[in-house]
């Protein structure tokens, strides 16, 4: 096990450095001089050359690098002279929109987004594992049926359609909840829940769907196998039969499946938050892509694949701790 | 049912059928058979003949919507056959248990061999967990695994196959039962473990008394372990004698053709004997004789009756039945000829 997970987190490791090259050469493609895009509209060739100058942008690209994975880990200092000034790690370089720290900006927008798809990651998995253990164990009745017609049903919605739609029926048209307006968990629970409410609901549909399915034909796989027949043949009752023996065996793709699509929604779940108006990541995310605003577009980029990179470890470990064949080789 | 008291199962005119897309798939047909407390019973057959579908209906392991089972199923003097399902599952592992071809895919991948078993003992029986892992180590060691407390903390794929089997059997008799069920136990066995599970099976028979249905496709199994032999084909049973007569005695085209498809060291062959054909789909039954499409003696018998008619399980001895068209004087000159049995 532990040889295991040493050799995962190495691979983790390697990843993340090639991730972070293939990020800052995101930074350096654009087809704009990124000094250029520091500076306003009062902009004279001077100015972006003191620029370029204090960025570090006139080093060559390696010293760059270096640069900015030392911002990351210890912190750097932008400037020379009198001019200097000091950018404390995780240190990721600051906006050309509007000169903020980029992990400021990063560190208010992430709880938003990590409770969004929390939220909605608990009540996906309960809701559409549940319902897949209902079909499969009712597989060919009205249960399954009902359940497999439904889930289509979620599962061909796109997520602006049912959010918008759950935002102009449960709040425009009915008042059952008042405007979106998002608070910390901590300043107005009640406010939070009520912003929350919605979008978790809205994502979730459209996992639930997926994982219902999913939950569903993995069941009725592994309700084939030999070793369901034996537990059967050992006087197991059905409960036990399916819930032990069953789901275990048919966890894997599920597990697999569930650490991807959070990592994916930890990356900012952009047109949730757009239409509850969360100031999450992905709207973070989306407005530096509109400003060119290079620093914030490579800090959520590193940041949202740091997340797919960690729950894929979180995974592998996963495997270990249910299947003993990948524990013991 | 029957009065005799030594007779643990008894199975009459036992049918089973599926329905599939394709239509109705008779899978068992009319198949009647007794087991006596302690003795074999081995049910033989090739892919496909309802050897293993008409255990899976005694053990109530057929429960899918789209089987049909019909006829009669004593077990111990109760009916089985329209039973609650609840029922037949306590009965299950504890007065009856099966085994099955593969053990590698039969146990559970991610259970360790001690939980498995412990989970079998306390199905049955109110135990505390460490008496009933107390129970399971026993039962190991019973069945020859060597260093029992280590390997139940092991999983199924640290064992070899013949241990794996070992535990299977171990599992299925940890709260011993009256019948057990063996569906094809050594097939997947390399040879030489082959015999060791045979000699285990034959050695806990003798000390637990349990009666076994051995099913299987090997005769060299049967010849080692059974005491009566139902041979099967396309889902009806087709001879049905003690073990010596069929070896010795058979009556059946099919049997002829099974015995002849052993390789046999003495005989100075080049090539064995299969029977010419394959065996009929299930959702295409021949009207007469199943076997009939197969049979090289069909010509022999007057009236194109093997086409027209399926012949009756008729007595050929005192224990001995067989369904054939020829007359008995026409098989005794054909076994002569052939060498089949001893004439």
């Amino acid at each position: 096990m532990f040889p295991y997970i040493v050799r995962r987190i190495f691979v983790m490791i390697l990843m993340l450095t090639i991730l972070s090259i293939i990020t800052f050469i995101l930074f350096n493609a654009v087809p704009t001089d990124p000094a250029r895009l520091t500076c306003g509209k009062t902009c004279t060739p001077e100015i972006v050359a003191a620029n370029r100058i204090r960025l570090g942008l006139d080093q060559p690209l390696v010293v760059q690098y270096v640069e900015w994975i030392k911002g990351i880990f210890v912190g750097r200092t932008y400037g020379s002279g009198s001019a200097t000034f000091e950018c404390s790690a995780p240190c990721l370089g600051y906006s050309f929109r509007n000169g903020e720290e980029v992990t400021t900006m990063i560190v208010a927008a992430l709880p938003v987004t990590l409770y969004l798809a929390l939220g909605a990651f608990i009540l996906w998995m309960l809701v559409g594992i549940s319902a897949g253990i209902v079909a499969a164990k009712n597989h060919g009745k009205w249960q399954d049926r009902t359940i497999m017609s439904v889930s289509l049903i979620g599962y061909s919605l796109p997520v602006f359609f049912v959010g918008l739609l759950l935002l102009i029926f449960v709040i425009v048209r009915w008042n059952f909840l008042p405007y979106p307006n998002y608070e910390s968990p901590f300043n107005d629970p009640v406010a939070f829940f009520q912003t929350m409410l919605l979008p978790w609901v809205t994502l979730a549909i459209l996992y639930a769907a997926y994982y219902a399915r999913l939950t569903r034909s993995q069941m009725l796989e592994t309700m084939g196998e030999d070793f369901i027949r034996t537990a059967r043949a050992k006087g197991l009752s059905e409960r036990t039969v399916l819930r032990k023996h069953a789901f275990r065996a048919g966890l894997t793709p599920i597990v697999t499946s569930a650490g991807l699509d959070l990592a994916g929604l930890l990356g900012g779940a952009v047109i949730t938050e757009y239409i509850f108006s969360l100031p999450g990541l992905g709207r973070l995310a989306i407005g530096a892509v509109t400003d060119y605003d290079l620093p914030t577009i490579t800090g959520t980029v590193l940041l949202a694949a740091v997340f797919v990179i960690f729950l894929n470890l979180v995974v592998d470990i996963l495997y270990a701790a249910i299947d003993p064949r990948v524990r013991i080789s | 049912m029957t009065n005799n008291v030594n007779v643990i199962l008894e199975v009459k005119n036992l049918n089973v059928e599926f329905t599939t897309d394709d239509g109705i798939v008779h899978a068992v047909n009319n198949v009647s058979y007794q087991v006596e407390r302690g003795k074999t019973l081995a049910i033989v057959g090739e892919s496909g003949s309802g050897k293993s579908v008409s255990s899976l209906a005694v053990m109530g392991l057929l429960s899918g919507a789209n089987s049909k089972i019909t006829g009669e199923v004593f077990f111990n003097g109760n009916e089985l056959v329209g039973a609650d399902p609840e029922v037949i599952r306590k009965l299950r592992g504890d007065e009856m248990a099966m085994i099955f071809q593969d053990p590698l895919s039969a146990l559970h991948p991610y259970y360790t061999i001690g939980d498995q078993l412990i989970e079998a003992v306390l199905v049955h029986q109110k135990l505390k967990n460490s008496e009933a892992r107390i129970r399971a180590a026993e039962m190991l060691t019973k069945v020859g695994i060597p260093s029992v407390e280590q390997r139940m903390n092991e999983y199924p794929h640290q064992l070899s196959g013949g241990m794996r089997q070992r535990v299977m059997i171990a599992m299925a008799l940890i709260n011993g039962p009256e019948l057990l069920i063996a569906d094809e136990p050594t097939t997947a066995l390399d040879v030489t473990v082959q015999a060791q599970i045979l000699d285990l099976l034959r050695e806990l028979q003798k000390e637990f008394g349990t009666a076994i249905v051995l099913i299987t496709h090997d005769l060299g199994v049967v010849a080692d372990l059974a005491d009566e032999v139902m041979v099967m084909y396309g889902g009806s049973a087709v001879e049905h004698a003690p073990v010596r007569e069929i070896f010795y005695s058979p009556q059946m085209p099919y049997t002829w053709g099974l015995l002849a498809s052993i390789p046999q060291i003495s005989a100075k062959k080049e090539q064995l004997d299969p029977i010419p054909g394959s065996p009929p789909s299930a959702l295409d039954m021949p009207t007469g004789c199943v076997f009939a499409p197969r049979c090289a003696f069909k010509h022999q018998v007057a009236n194109n009756a093997c086409v027209e008619k399926f012949p009756d399980l008729l007595a050929v001895s005192k224990d001995h039945e067989a369904r054939c068209h020829l007359t008995e004087s026409q098989r005794t000159a054909i076994r002569t000829e052939r060498k089949i049995g001893k004439v």
